[in-house]
């Protein structure tokens, strides 16, 4: 709490209410539901901001803690406090909230009141996984992310929406089974307690280490998606709606990556170790094996879908090289993803607004009708191809720098990512952007509104500004992580 | 002086900002005054700081913490020494004739703006790398002077050719980034910071360790990171296997062609590893290789030349050629002459490409010399100033070129670095090819009787003031920068700078004989480079001039030979199937067969039918008969009697 004040909850149930408020709403009057929306979306994100300027960056302890009794009898608690990994992602799904509501602005036509009503409940739910100390509420909130995306593809999604938003449903579903089940083993091995900074703490034997380790891991690595369970991602990125791909691609992942440190690392750290090799190899995998996979996509959002899993790959790589460079980087990897997968994926969107396309080779020489949009795609695209001085470079450059403390070989593959990643975002760009004007369609294009500009321009200077500064954020949790690397190192057995 | 430091960058990446934001409000006339003024300032601050740093007044800062992590502190920060101080003059002077010759160049053209904006933008970021003083900073600076370099070859996006010559030159690059990131790693790995000073100071004590990156294999630390960091130059510089992109790079306008791919950014190799003097001196197989890696480049790269025909393809060939003279020198340990070259060529070359791009606005964008001809009597000024180019391309004596490779030349036949002998071949036998092919473009260009056709040639004129006072400003130093010889190389000039160990000093023992430059022109007459360059400029004319016929002839005789030159030892053919074709063909592998056959073919939708197949069994038990349910009630029981009755 912040002098007593009970600042998480406002961040986590005031874009819930106001989702709720503008369902009730409906679309009797369009104007008014958008313009309720996006109030509640800045109003969202300004009310998260005391959470930086507030924040204590000198101690690990979790702050702005709010506890009260939720389930007397099995001892769960309605419990909340953020520390230096969760704060940083918190500010980044408000920050997204509001880009979303205004893309969505004109695009949307039908349900216009249940569309923003899902991305604000949505915005609200992540902020209470990012936030719950309490398993049984994390979990709560973890499951309840999956409905309104789950309803977003689905309700406003391409022709093959059915079978994506099944496939993204069941897929992170099972996963999340499983690490029920470990909570429910560690809930009887902890004699009661749901608390999750007690299971921190808690002695568990190898042999039950590993298996709450893989269950665990089974629950994060779907929803980060690591290969080889990532193919829900680029089904899920096609059909559904630019927002839908925003949030999915800037936040939605991230969850997984936070599951990592909140109870894989934590929680397990013997089998942690143990099995760092696996989760470093599978890291590389996803970089390597999917960056080529990438080159070759004729569908834009479906080469970005990969572009993330590649990029997503250098978070999971951060993790278990339990230094302080690749728990960093990975952090800095995340947010900044958050910046560049949502902004390719709004560009892609400007595009499909216009032509109702997504395959390259309908494109050609779009920089001749829309030099604006061209610039800003320009910026975006080389951030994906991690330029240093966005901040595309910043993460990748640490997880490089961790990788090679450990073993060379993996920043070897770690950093082939510098050839891959600029091919296919540069080939993709050269063949969409670059060239005469291809057809009658793309001769008949309008540059960017004013609307599509300014959310274009806030996550331009976004990831400018991470990537020539980027020690605001990582100053935030440098006691954070060094706490989290001293915890890994002791053992729990 | 802190603040000037801080200006010299800031300056034209103000002017970037300016042309490129509001470049269409202000108008073409305020964007080029705009970025001008702000280069010129650029410049006048460089010179400032170059006439404190003789004074001996170095500095070594940071300007802000960029971020820290762990125990790290990564900085942004200038270190400005003479070899800082040289570059920066050399960058901001070229700079600022290329963006006076772009108003002339330029008019015109839709992205006017947009142009000034880049090569702005350029400024800026290569003085950056040059400034900085700590690796991370250099790589930022590293990657920025490609993609400006990217955006700038693909300038004119609707031409195919651009677009993929672009995207060719960003790819190729990022192979030697690859090595360059690598190396950083290393160093910060071993030695704890990026800070140049740091690193440098402990080079020392780290020349002992060794590495190993094969497990069973130990090789010498300084090696590996040495060897890491020369890829990264060698795709920066264009150093072969990494060559192929610098040619292709001519798709952009010419006046990028000058100040980017001649005289400033693809020397940025050959700067770094002079900055990386004290980790390079330890490691011996690491200078053989640069000295090979450059020998191969110089002389191969310079017989390409001699069979071109578009003019800026010559000069690019040649910038290679001479980008291999700049090499070989690093590798000989005469790092300060591989400086003075870079110095004197981004002079001579930026006024070779500049000339071409004069000749080729007369021309109307017409680029192939064997149109051309007898243009001497229309463009005197492109003229006269080409021609002193030409001059010390080929090493006359006298000429700025003429100090700058003998120098080398020298420096390589001293050095005891194995690999010495063959570059010293290369080196030697490039002089011939060098006067040949320049003094090919000479005679090819601008003297015979004119080829082109009645339209072109009744519209011929010299270019406007803005073109021609660029080129007479640059001749200058074209002719005088090598007098510096004396001073630069055997004076105490880079002597805090660039450190050579004892037994690598060519650079001392070709002082010993050193006598002036009056001594050293009159030395030329009897050595071997003299002789060599005549031969190649009698040849050029004896080819071009007096026997034209012969050059069909001999290209009918030596016909295999031709072909491989002509299609460049066919690299580019191999590399676009090898690494082009095969990365494609393995992604669509990957893709189709692992992601959507296995993955999701197998396991995902795989599952589900199971699941399906399963359910449809398990629905026939559901059949909502009463008579089926009672039926496997009896048979249940039946069942369950049996095991009782056998078993207890």
């Amino acid at each position: 709490m912040l002098f007593g004040f009970p600042l998480l909850s406002l961040i986590i149930w005031l874009p819930i209410i106001f989702g709720l408020v503008v369902l009730v709403m409906g679309d009797r009057n369009l104007k008014v539901t958008r313009w309720l929306s996006l109030v509640g979306a800045v109003a969202g994100f300004l009310v998260a901001l005391p959470l930086y300027g507030g924040f204590d960056s000198s101690v690990s302890t979790m702050q702005f803690t709010e506890r009260s009794v939720w389930f007397e009898r099995l001892n769960v608690f309605y419990d909340l406090g953020v520390d230096g990994i969760s704060m940083p992602l918190i500010l980044l799904n408000c920050f997204t909230t509001p880009l979303v509501v205004i893309a969505g602005w004109e695009v949307i036509r039908e349900r216009v009141s249940q569309y923003m009503g899902a991305f604000l409940i949505m915005s609200g739910i992540v902020n209470g996984v990012f936030a719950s100390l309490d398993a049984v509420l994390f979990y709560t909130f973890w499951e309840a992310s999956l409905i309104p995306m789950f309803i977003i593809i689905g309700v406003w999604g391409g022709p093959n929406r059915v079978y994506a938003a099944i496939k993204f449903f069941l897929y992170t579903l099972l996963g999340s089974l499983l690490m029920l089940v470990a909570l429910i083993y560690l809930y009887q091995t902890s004699e009661g307690s749901f608390s999750i900074l007690d299971y921190h703490q808690l002695p568990i034997p190898m042999t039950a280490q590993i298996l709450i380790f893989i269950a665990f891991m089974l629950a994060f690595a779907v929803k980060v998606p690591m290969w080889p369970v990532h193919t829900w991602l680029p089904d899920a990125h096609v059909e559904a709606p630019t927002g839908g791909s925003v949030v999915l691609a800037a936040i939605l992942l991230k969850l997984g990556g936070y599951g990592f440190l909140r109870f894989s690392l934590p929680i397990t750290p013997d089998a942690s170790q143990e099995l760092a090799w696996l989760l470093i190899l599978l890291s590389l995998v996803a970089v390597v094996y999917i960056g080529l996979v990438a080159l070759m996509q004729q569908d834009m959002k479906k080469l970005i879908a990969y572009s993330s899993v590649s990029h997503m790959g250098f978070v999971t790589l951060g993790f278990f090289l339990f230094n302080a460079y690749g728990l960093e980087g990975a952090m800095v990897q995340m947010i900044s993803h958050g910046f560049i997968s949502g902004a390719m994926f709004l560009c892609v969107g400007v595009l499909y607004d216009r032509m109702h396309s997504r395959q390259i080779s309908d494109y050609g020489g779009v920089v001749n009708k829309m030099p604006v949009f061209a610039a800003f795609f320009m910026l975006f695209a080389m951030a994906n191809a991690g330029l240093p001085g966005t901040s595309g470079f910043v993460g990748e450059f640490m997880v490089i720098m961790g990788s090679i403390e450990v073993n060379f070989w993996y920043a070897f593959f770690a950093a082939l990512t510098l050839i891959f990643g600029a091919a296919y975002t540069l080939w993709m760009y050269k063949r969409v952007i670059f060239g005469a004007v291809a057809n009658q369609k793309v001769e008949g294009l309008q540059d960017i509104s004013r609307r599509e500009f300014s959310i274009l321009a806030i996550l331009a200077l976004a990831v400018l500004l991470l990537g020539i500064y980027p020690l605001p954020l990582t100053e935030v949790m440098h006691v954070t992580v060094d706490n989290l690397l001293e915890h890994i190192a002791r053992s729990k057995l | 002086m802190e603040k000037l430091y801080l200006l010299v960058p800031m300056a034209p990446l103000l002017g970037a900002i300016i042309a490129g934001l509001f470049g269409q409000r202000i108008g073409l006339v305020w964007s080029h005054r705009t970025t001008i003024a702000l280069v010129a300032l650029s410049l006048f601050a460089s010179i400032v700081i170059f006439i404190d740093v003789l004074q001996g007044n170095t500095y070594n800062g940071s300007v802000y913490t960029w971020m820290t992590s762990g125990e790290t502190v990564f900085e942004v920060g200038f270190l400005i020494d003479t070899l800082t101080a040289t570059m920066m003059v050399v960058v901001t002077g070229v700079s600022l004739m290329v963006h006076v010759y772009t108003i002339g160049y330029m008019h015109g053209d839709p992205g006017y703006q947009r142009f000034f904006s880049y090569i702005s933008l350029f400024t800026f970021s290569m003085l950056m790398l040059v400034m900085s003083n700590n690796f991370l900073q250099l790589f930022f600076g590293w990657e920025a002077v490609g993609l400006v370099s990217y955006l700038l070859i693909g300038f004119w996006y609707t031409r195919p050719t651009a677009t993929y010559a672009n995207l060719k030159a960003f790819l190729v690059n990022r192979v030697g980034d690859f090595g360059f990131l690598l190396g950083i790693g290393l160093v910060l790995m071993h030695f704890g910071t990026l800070d140049y000073a740091l690193v440098f100071s402990h080079a020392g004590h780290m020349s002992s360790q060794s590495i190993e990156i094969i497990p069973g294999e130990s090789w010498m630390l300084l090696t590996v990171i040495c060897l890491l960091l020369f890829v990264g130059a060698m795709g920066k510089s264009a150093q072969f296997p990494l060559h192929v992109w610098l040619p292709d790079s001519m798709e952009g306008p010419t006046p990028i062609s000058a100040l980017i791919h001649a005289a400033t950014m693809v020397t940025a190799g050959i700067f770094m590893v002079a900055r990386m003097s004290p980790l390079f001196e330890f490691s011996e197989t690491a200078l053989s290789t640069v000295l090979v890696i450059g020998g191969i480049t110089t002389l191969f790269m310079a017989l390409v030349a001699v069979v071109q025909n578009d003019i800026k393809r010559v000069v690019a060939f040649s910038t290679l050629s001479q980008l291999g003279y700049m090499t070989v020198a690093l590798g000989a340990s005469a790092y300060s002459v591989a400086i003075f070259h870079l110095m004197t060529h981004a002079f001579f070359k930026a006024l070779l490409f500049l000339g071409a791009g004069s000749v080729i606005i007369a021309m109307h964008h017409e680029q192939d010399m064997r149109k051309m001809g007898g243009l001497k009597q229309y463009m005197p000024i492109t003229f006269a100033t080409m021609f002193i180019a030409a001059l010390a391309s080929a090493g006359v004596p006298g000429f700025s070129g003429f100090f700058s490779k003998d120098a080398i030349i020298e420096a390589v036949h001293f050095s005891e670095i194995p690999g010495a002998d063959f570059a010293y071949f290369c080196v030697l036998s490039t002089v011939f090819v060098t006067a040949l092919y320049t003094f090919r473009l000479m005679f090819m260009t601008f003297y015979g009787q004119p080829r082109m056709d009645s339209h072109t040639r009744e519209h011929l004129h010299e270019s406007p003031r803005v073109v021609t006072l660029p080129l007479i400003a640059l001749a200058v130093p074209t002719v005088v920068a090598g007098w510096f010889i004396g001073p630069m190389l055997f004076g105490d000039y880079f002597a805090d700078v660039i450190h050579v160990q004892a037994q690598h000093d060519v650079v001392a023992r070709m002082g010993e004989a050193y006598t002036g430059i009056f001594g050293m022109i009159g030395h030329a007459f009897v050595t071997l480079p003299f002789w060599l360059a005549v031969a190649g400029i009698f040849t050029a004319w004896f080819l071009y001039q007096y026997k034209t016929g012969w050059p069909a002839k001999i290209r009918k005789i030596a016909g295999p030979v031709y072909t491989l030159l002509d299609r460049k030892y066919y690299i580019d053919e191999l590399y676009s199937w090898l690494f082009a074709r095969g990365s494609r063909a393995l992604s669509s592998l990957l893709w189709k067969y692992g992601d959507i056959k296995l993955i999701d073919g197998f396991f995902v939708n795989g599952s589900a039918r199971a699941v399906a197949w399963f359910a449809t069994i398990a629905r026939r038990f559901q059949s909502g008969y009463i008579y089926h349910y009672a039926f496997s009630m009896i048979v249940g029981v039946f069942i369950l009697m049996s095991l009782w009755l056998f078993h207890f």
